[in-house]
């Protein structure tokens, strides 16, 4: 379990300084995926596999999107000439290795589960989301209300980019 | 109700992935990586609220993950607009080049 943490932990911490640290954009958004899975793996250790789920699909899977996105829009790395570079695998082993160290943890914890090995205290969702919607209920509509405004918000500054210059579109 | 793992370690971890977020954020000049970073911040304050959460075995530390995680989507689109808007006004992402106003 401790040994399982820390694994996880590290290969969090070292992605994360590998995004911060890479000069092209799109090489950091991988290590950040990995940063993120990692912190799902961490998650669903400590007993959290609502907040795992989330974090992957959500995180890992939303927003990342929304930067891939926004970086490929912006064509800001003269694609055709690096592409080449890209293939190469220099480029994609260190998140390889990571990603595959992330995934025979997570089959080590799923087999260790189902032999009952595994003995944490998991926090289930239908727990959360009876705390989400009966002492939080305030907090989801601030939240919701939150989230309009990032919406207004995001499509009122996309969308005067347009006509001024080349169009660019309107995003999220 | 003790986990198995101690609460100190993933609060250690947390503040970890803070400081490099923070770092990253102060260093970097590319208005996509402070992005990044701030990412990575918002990352291990829910990472914090859901070990403090496994700590006693309660629900509200994934509720407060699901706010952050409400935070950052909205963080994110309004930041990126705005990188957008930036992108257009000053042809490249250098958070420098914004040191004049009326930009």
């Amino acid at each position: 379990m401790n040994t399982l943490f820390i694994i996880a932990g590290a290969v969090a911490f070292v992605s994360a300084i590998m995004t911060v640290t890479r000069s092209n954009a799109i090489h950091a958004l991988l290590y950040m995926v990995v940063s993120l899975l990692s912190v799902g793996m961490i998650f669903y250790i400590l007993g959290a596999p609502f907040a795992a789920a989330l974090e992957v699909i959500i995180y890992a899977g939303a927003i990342m999107v929304l930067f891939v996105f926004v970086i490929m829009m912006l064509n800001i790395n003269e694609s055709m000439s690096e592409e080449k570079q890209w293939i190469k695998p220099t480029v994609w082993t260190g998140p390889a290795i990571l990603t595959f160290i992330l995934a025979a943890e997570l089959v080590y914890a799923l087999r260790q589960e189902t032999t009952g090995a595994f003995r944490i205290v998991m926090v289930s969702p239908v727990e959360v989301g009876i705390s989400l919607f009966g002492e939080y209920l305030i907090g989801v509509e601030l939240a919701s209300m939150l989230l309009l405004a990032g919406l207004v918000g995001a499509y009122h500054l996309a969308h005067h980019i347009g006509p001024a210059g080349k169009r660019e579109g309107d995003e999220s | 109700m003790n986990p198995v793992i101690p609460a100190e370690y993933g609060l250690i971890l947390a503040g970890l992935l803070f400081a490099v977020g923070l770092a990253g954020v102060l260093a970097r000049r590319d208005l996509i990586f402070i992005l990044l970073s701030l990412e990575i911040m918002l990352n291990a304050s829910g990472l914090a609220f859901v070990v403090a959460g496994a700590r006693w075995g309660a629900a509200d530390g994934q509720v407060m993950f699901i706010f952050i995680l409400a935070v950052a989507s909205a963080e994110v689109a309004v930041g990126l607009a705005l990188l957008l808007w930036f992108h257009h006004l000053h042809r490249g992402l250098d958070a420098d080049s914004a040191n004049e106003m009326r930009g």
